[in-house]
């Protein structure tokens, strides 16, 4: 399908994503991602790129491969992230380092990265990954939360650098949902980070696919900026 | 070719992509000493912004070497590597030199 749109999405192996691959695969999009590790799936019209997305090197290998073989691309879709509970005494400079090259440095490289390649064609959809712990000043996740209060800042300044080469850029907040990236968080603050929502119950992989389908669809070329946080937050 | 003229080709290349979306007055000719940044450029700084991508996207292509051409150190320099094909072209050419050598 050589004219099928062209998809990016980060962080690939596992969790939310992993769910997302198959789902733009079956609606047509041909898919490359990347994550540290191996994917434990083969999907067709899937291509996977080990690499850490705050990696400038590899991250620009990676655009010159799908440059090269896809000539193109539609949507990019920054989920790889990193979370970490702890204590912000508590917390070591080595988590601090890691967050913020994961969450910021990789989204923003990604953004960069596919923007000069969608402004080629004048049309682009970025989305990046924010979370509700940023508004709700969760405990605990003083560095995670800042991490992606700064994501948002990017995509509302992306937004206005980048609309007039076609590319809006916006961001989805998700509430928990149960991967591994929440997987080390007792149940009772899970709980009672829940019951702060105005919609009580775990976020669903088809939550962010839905939030992510209306940023990307053609008929949104007058959203941009904006930030989605699920569950009423 | 040398790489001078390589690269020199490479921003025509480049040239001739942002000329698609510039008015016909405003359409840079494809000679060393056409001005693009400063007085007497017909770029403003979004139109540079898409010549220095595609330039570095066809140098990407061309010579297989990612460059960036925007660093802190083209902005800090006396004299802008910006201001004419040819200037710009010398400067790139100290980036894959050192790219290449690293
Ligand atoms: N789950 C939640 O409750 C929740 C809530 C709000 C927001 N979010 C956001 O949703 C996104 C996805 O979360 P998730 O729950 O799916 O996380 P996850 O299960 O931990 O998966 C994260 C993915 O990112 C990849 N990754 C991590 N660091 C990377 C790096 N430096 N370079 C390349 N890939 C890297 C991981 O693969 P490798 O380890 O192989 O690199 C993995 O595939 C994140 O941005 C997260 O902040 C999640």
């Amino acid at each position: 399908m050589p004219d099928s749109p062209v998809m990016v999405i980060t962080g690939t192996s596992k969790g939310i994503v992993k769910y997302l691959v198959g789902y733009y695969t079956d609606k047509g999009y041909r898919v490359a991602g990347c994550s540290r590790g191996e994917t434990d799936y083969k999907i067709d019209n899937y291509r996977h790129f080990c690499l850490d997305v705050s990696s400038e090197d590899d991250v620009k290998k990676m655009f010159s491969a799908i440059r090269r073989d896809f000539g193109r691309l539609d949507a990019l879709i920054n989920n790889a992230g990193v979370a970490s509970m702890n204590h912000s005494l508590l917390t070591p400079m080595s988590s601090v380092d890691k967050i913020f090259k994961t969450n910021l440095y990789g989204t923003f490289l990604f953004c960069r990265e596919a923007a000069r390649l969608m402004q080629t064609n004048k049309f682009g959809r970025i989305v990046n990954f924010a979370t509700v712990a940023t508004p709700l000043k969760l405990e605990g996740e003083a560095l995670y939360a800042s991490s992606k209060a700064a994501v948002v800042s990017l995509t509302e300044i992306l937004a206005r650098e980048l609309a007039d080469f076609g590319i809006t850029v916006n961001a989805v907040g998700p509430t928990p949902v149960k991967t591994d990236l929440i997987k080390s968080v007792p149940v009772e603050k899970m709980d009672s980070l829940i019951n702060r929502q105005a919609i009580r119950r775990y976020g669903e992989f088809r939550d962010i696919s839905n939030a992510i389908d209306f940023f990307i669809q053609p008929e949104s070329d007058f959203i941009t900026g904006q930030v989605i946080y699920l569950g009423g937050v | 070719m040398s790489d001078n003229e390589i690269i020199l080709k490479a921003l025509y290349d480049a040239v001739e992509q942002v000329n698609i979306d510039l008015p016909a007055d405003q359409k840079l000719a494809k000679s060393p000493v056409t001005v693009l940044f400063g007085p007497g450029s017909s770029l403003d700084s979004l139109g540079l912004v898409n010549l220095i991508v595609a330039a570095e996207q066809k140098i990407d292509e061309n010579m297989s070497v990612a460059i960036s051409i925007a660093d802190e150190r083209a902005m800090s320099q006396k004299n802008s590597p910006f201001r004419t094909i040819q200037t710009l072209a010398d400067y790139i050419d100290i980036l894959v030199q050192e790219k290449t050598n690293a």
